[in-house]
């Protein structure tokens, strides 16, 4: 994957699904100016009909699941999730709790999956630029 | 032409006609809105541009986290303690084991008391420094966070080399700490200290001086000290309005009993409390210097010895199992006053586990501080108290339509009633 390869920036909508906080907080971290991102062109935005890709982080707890849905139906295509945190990824240590629907990709299909409890920026950073680079693919194939 | 004008309503009547024509609109923020950063929702009922009503739902963070830590063992739900909330996990470990080890009556070596207050405080450093950099978002002036976040990854990094992790630390222990403080490390914390003494005094040349943050945070999201005394608000939103209490100070625990701690107001800084945003928002960086004094303190202070009481886990989780009897820990979180309750009966898992949040007495005040304020308000106000919807979000409702009123209760408790004095007749 070289830098050629991405060619328009990355707009990404984060949606805390439960969340502890701890991988929310490291994604602004790295928007901040030690691992600013924003050099890439990756800006956080506001709706999910402006974004490419979904953060999706926590659990996915009961009141959140159909919430979820949504923001993924809403987002247009091509469209790229990028699950960050071990939540995300297999419930982690809250798997036996009777108010957990997730893991993320029982629900929605997930593309990059980004481990770690929370995972380092560097760690969100490359996860999101893997998924940049199957964005740009997918892009090239149609 | 003058008679016109004379026919005329006067325009102060004009505008209260208005006012009154004008249909009341909610507005509902979130749970997922680009305003706020955890899923909460907050609906707002404005007539015009004042808030005249406000309703908030939580239940979306709910992971079940008390009833999880009931089926498993205490050294295991420790780290699930931790996982409570991402920005408060010294705290909540923390009070985890302190409730467990009053339960089970362990003492504590003091150097781990030590270790413990100084994670503590570094903890908070990091905390105030993320909410005056969201609370600088909130207000549009971007710059302010960009430097916060910037200075914030400092004690970051202080704390990666301390525990090994930026963010969930695993450091607490029952019965002490798991990892020592060597000499090279304490000469690391002192110079982040000295970094952060500076960070301090530019921080409040910042909230000071700067004519944006006063204009936009200056007298709006009042809460007296009457109010916030009868709604039992908690740690910094509480002391911004002139309540002098602390838990540090009131019920002091770990090393607090040897460091002289006062409750802080914003009069350290300011001539006067008002109780606004803007002295909530003062009173964060002045307990950001009070967290630089406490390090300080405890790294000269330090004695030596063991850092937990007993190193064998196997051996701790045995003499667990034989416990009978519960414990309470009050703790100062960053945002206020945290609550542990543990019942242990002789089981391998605790048979109750109840945690009461700061954010949950604080989010009490917030109905009083939003009425009659503007809807641009509404952002920076409710990001004064520093929510934490994570720690907050013990309970949910499943089913709206089974609420039980007084009536309803009533009801069921006379039936109850009729059916015991059926049985006995």
């Amino acid at each position: 994957m070289g830098i050629d390869a991405l060619k328009r920036s990355l707009w990404v909508f984060h949606v805390n699904a439960g969340s502890c906080n701890g991988c929310d907080i490291e994604i602004v971290a790295a928007l901040t100016p030690r691992y600013d991102v924003e050099r890439f062109g990756i800006k956080l935005v506001g709706t999910p009909r402006h974004a490419d890709v979904l953060l999706v982080t926590g659990p996915v707890t009961r009141q959140m699941k159909d919430k979820l849905l949504r923001v993924y139906e809403q987002t247009p295509e091509p469209k790229l999730v990028v699950v960050v945190g071990n939540c995300g990824s297999t419930c982690g240590v809250f798997y036996e709790s009777y108010n957990i629907e997730g893991p993320v990709d029982k629900l929605i299909p997930v593309d990059v999956y980004v481990h770690g409890c929370p995972p380092r920026p560097e760690a969100i950073i490359e996860g999101i630029a893997k998924a940049w680079a199957k964005l740009e693919k997918t892009k090239v194939k149609k | 032409m003058k008679r016109v004008h004379q026919n005329l309503p006067k325009i102060s009547t004009m505008v209260k006609r208005m006012a009154d024509n004008e249909k009341k609109v909610n507005i509902p923020i979130g749970p997922i809105h680009p305003a706020l950063k955890e899923p909460v929702q907050i609906e707002v009922s404005v007539s015009g541009e004042r808030v005249t009503d406000v309703n908030i739902t939580l239940g979306h963070v709910h992971r079940g986290i008390e009833w999880v830590g009931t089926r498993r063992n205490p050294i295991q739900t420790l780290y699930i303690a931790e996982r409570v909330c991402g920005i408060c996990n010294i705290c909540h470990p923390m009070a985890f084991c302190i409730a467990i080890e009053n339960a089970a009556n362990i003492a504590v070596p003091e150097r781990a008391e030590y270790l413990r207050t100084i994670f503590a405080e570094l903890e908070r450093i990091h905390s105030h420094l993320l909410f005056l950099g969201v609370a600088a978002h909130e207000m549009g002036f971007d710059s302010i966070l960009h430097y916060t976040w910037l200075t914030r990854e400092k004690v970051l990094d202080v704390v990666e080399m301390l525990t090994g992790n930026r963010i969930t630390k695993g450091i607490m222990m029952i019965g002490g700490v798991r990892r020592d403080i060597s000499d090279s490390q304490a000469e690391k914390i002192r110079a982040a200290m000295d970094y952060y003494e500076k960070v301090y005094g530019k921080m409040c040349n910042i909230f000071l001086d700067d004519k944006t943050i006063k204009m936009r945070t200056r007298d709006i999201g009042f809460l007296s000290k009457k109010d916030a005394l009868r709604f039992c608000a908690v740690g910094p939103t509480a002391r911004a309005s002139g309540v002098k209490k602390d838990i540090r100070q009131d019920y002091p625990y770990a090393a607090y009993p040897d460091i002289d701690i006062e409750a802080l107001t914003p009069e350290f800084l300011l001539k006067e409390t008002r109780g606004d945003v803007y002295d909530r928002v003062v009173m964060r960086a002045i307990e950001i210097k009070q967290s630089i004094d406490i390090v300080r303190e405890c790294l000269k202070e330090m004695p030596s010895g063991p850092i937990v009481s007993e190193p064998v886990l196997q051996k701790l989780l045995f003499n667990l199992k034989q416990v009978q009897g519960e414990g309470v820990a009050l703790v100062e979180a960053p945002r206020g006053e945290l609550i542990h309750y543990i019942k242990m009966e002789k089981a391998d898992a605790p048979s109750s586990w109840k945690i009461r949040a700061p954010t949950y007495a604080n989010l009490h005040v917030l109905r009083t501080m939003l009425i009659g304020s503007e809807l641009a308000d509404v952002p920076v106000i409710v990001a004064s108290i520093d929510p934490c919807m994570s720690c907050a979000n013990r309970a949910i409702i499943a089913d709206k339509g089974a609420l039980l009123y007084q009536e309803k209760l009533r009801e069921l408790c006379i039936g109850k009633t009729r059916r015991l004095r059926g049985a006995t007749k």
